[in-house]
């Protein structure tokens, strides 16, 4: 079996990002960036599946720019086996990424895709879904745990009531949830011979992608501040503020 | 314009959820119809079309709609999609789950999570853990959009009388089949849909103590959440979880227990309209976005809190 492992490029979860006084966007400016921590379940989950021997080979792809060459290279360090890099300097909309995607699954054929459910940039959570609708395979969204068997991998996803599973036939897209395992820090050693592994890189315009963006961002601006609140003393007070305050219990 | 919204249920009952979509609906102005797509669903269209102001209820009600499988819930929404020019659906995991799939089969870009309407095809929504509100405007001809549904006040739910219609299509893509659900029971209130939510963090230290959280939860008709270092740690199961990648809660008291503030956790709950936090840390970053902060040792707290409620 062999896995493909879309990932993204983010800022790293813990930067909290502000919007530029301009409100032209995020304010990005030396943000320090990583790989969106869904992908690397995605990742793990993926080099679990080798490890326990039922995949033979986990392909590592991503779509942007070139400095995502380094998450890739992060891919290789934790267990991948070799790396794509869909090349591209437009900022792409998922609708884009999963053509892109779409390009590499008919090229490499793999039997299981394994995706972050969201990246936590965009929040848009779109991608893995929508690359199985453009190949009108199943997917099993928001994993919390995977069982491969007999041409078909049964998925439990978390719902908003608790846990669903299901059954999908092969070839199947997956999108990973926080539970799903714990991803493993790389090794020195391991990314010393990451560096020797093959990483090739695709031009998203010889490829003939429409990944030109649909929607126009017209500005981007700080959420509603809080005014400042109080601190209480005693838990006396704060039933008390409650009640005459802010009523809000009786 | 022509909507339509894809309803929230469980084949039995309509879900809040729908409310606040058809409240988004309204807010972009036209012709609405709410589609209920499920198995033996006749109450939920019933209830559908009480909901004042809507057209037309479409019925698909089919073997292959009843566990709302992405792959046969999508097939049947692009087969509908020539006659409108929005489709809505709450961001809840189901319409998290179908949308991109009726997006990608049309060739539109969706619209995640809008969180205000400014016009038919401008939105606001937020990005980076809500820490940034994007407004943006879809040049597609179709809009495929989720709604935030705290973003949006629910309509009201009877007075309308709509004409309910059945749809014959039958999409079953033969890809995908249920296998089983645990759905945890409670008798308290849906997370999403609590005037009064209380979590708890790493401070409660284990799942046990959660049970601290119970009487007061009982006393204020509250539902009860965590942070996601909570469920991290597997105090308590994922679908408790408040936050950036779990629900987004907005009720009007959200009392946080033990919870430090990450950006993460904030993104679920900083639009509640009254916030307490409880920490024995004083510099914990939840004490800026709380109306109420008390510094005190949860453990003491707790017991007393109840008691005085």
């Amino acid at each position: 079996m062999k896995i493909l492992v879309p990932v993204k490029r983010v800022v790293d979860y813990n930067v909290k990002i502000r919007a530029k006084s301009d409100e032209s966007g995020p304010d990005l400016s030396n943000a320090k960036m990583a790989i969106n921590p869904f992908c690397e379940i995605a990742m793990e989950e993926a080099v679990r599946l080798k490890e326990a021997g039922k995949a033979e080979e986990v392909v590592a792809v991503s779509v942007g720019d070139s400095a995502s060459q380094e998450q890739l290279r992060t891919c290789l360090a934790l267990g991948a086996d070799r790396a794509i890099l869909v090349e591209t300097d437009q900022s792409v909309e998922p609708l884009g990424v999963a053509k892109a995607l779409k390009e590499v699954f008919s090229k490499e054929n793999p039997d299981l895709i394994i995706l972050g459910k969201q990246a936590i940039d965009g929040d848009s959570n779109q991608t893995g879904q929508m690359l199985a609708a453009m190949l009108d395979l199943a997917q099993g969204t928001f994993a919390s745990e995977v069982n491969v068997q007999d041409g078909k991998v049964e998925v439990t996803r978390e719902v908003d009531g608790g846990l669903q599973t299901v059954s999908l036939n092969l070839p199947a897209i997956i999108t990973t949830d926080l539970r799903l395992n714990e991803p493993r820090y790389a090794s020195l050693p391991n990314i010393m011979k990451a560096k020797k592994k093959p990483l090739e890189t695709l031009q998203a315009t010889e490829l003939g992608l429409d990944l030109a963006p649909r929607q126009n961002t017209i500005k981007v601006s700080p959420p509603p501040e809080r005014a400042a609140g109080i601190m209480v003393e005693s838990i006396d007070q704060l039933v008390d503020k409650l009640k005459n305050e802010a009523k809000v219990i009786t | 314009m022509s909507i339509l919204v894809i309803s929230e249920h469980d084949n039995n009952e309509l879900k809040g959820a729908t409310l606040n979509t058809v409240a988004a609906a309204t807010a972009i102005g036209g012709e609405i119809d709410i589609l209920v797509a499920g198995s033996d669903c006749g109450n939920v269209a019933e209830a559908a079309s009480q909901i004042p102001g809507i057209n037309s209820v479409l019925v698909a009600d089919k073997e292959a709609y009843k566990n709302c499988l992405a792959e046969n819930i999508g097939n049947l929404v692009t087969e509908l999609a020539d006659n409108y020019t929005h489709i809505l659906a709450a961001a809840t995991t189901n319409g998290k789950n179908f949308m991109p799939r009726i997006a990608a089969k049309l060739d539109v870009s969706q619209i995640s999570d809008i969180s205000a309407v400014i016009s038919e095809d401008t939105f606001e929504r937020p990005i980076y853990a809500g820490n940034c509100i994007a407004t943006v405007q879809s040049t597609d001809s179709k809009k495929v959009i989720t709604v935030r549904t705290t973003g949006f006040d629910a309509c009201e739910s009877s007075g309308g009388s709509a004409s309910i219609n059945s749809v014959d299509n039958d999409n079953d893509a033969g890809i995908s089949s249920f296998i089983k659900e645990e759905i945890a029971e409670s008798d308290r209130p849906e997370l999403t849909a609590a005037d009064v939510v209380i979590s708890g963090g790493r401070g409660m230290q284990n799942g046990d103590n959660f049970s601290l959280l119970n009487g007061i939860a009982d006393k204020l008709g509250a539902a009860i959440g965590a942070s996601r270092a909570a469920v991290d740690s597997g105090f308590v199961p994922n679908d408790m979880q408040v936050g950036q990648t779990g629900k987004i809660v907005a009720p009007d008291l959200y009392i946080a227990v033990g919870i430090s503030g990450a950006i993460q956790h904030l993104a679920g709950m900083k639009d509640s309209k009254v916030i307490v936090a409880i920490n024995k840390d004083e510099e914990a970053p939840i004490f800026q976005v709380a109306d109420y902060g008390l510094a005190a040792d949860l453990f003491d707290a707790l017991p007393e809190l109840e008691a005085k409620l």
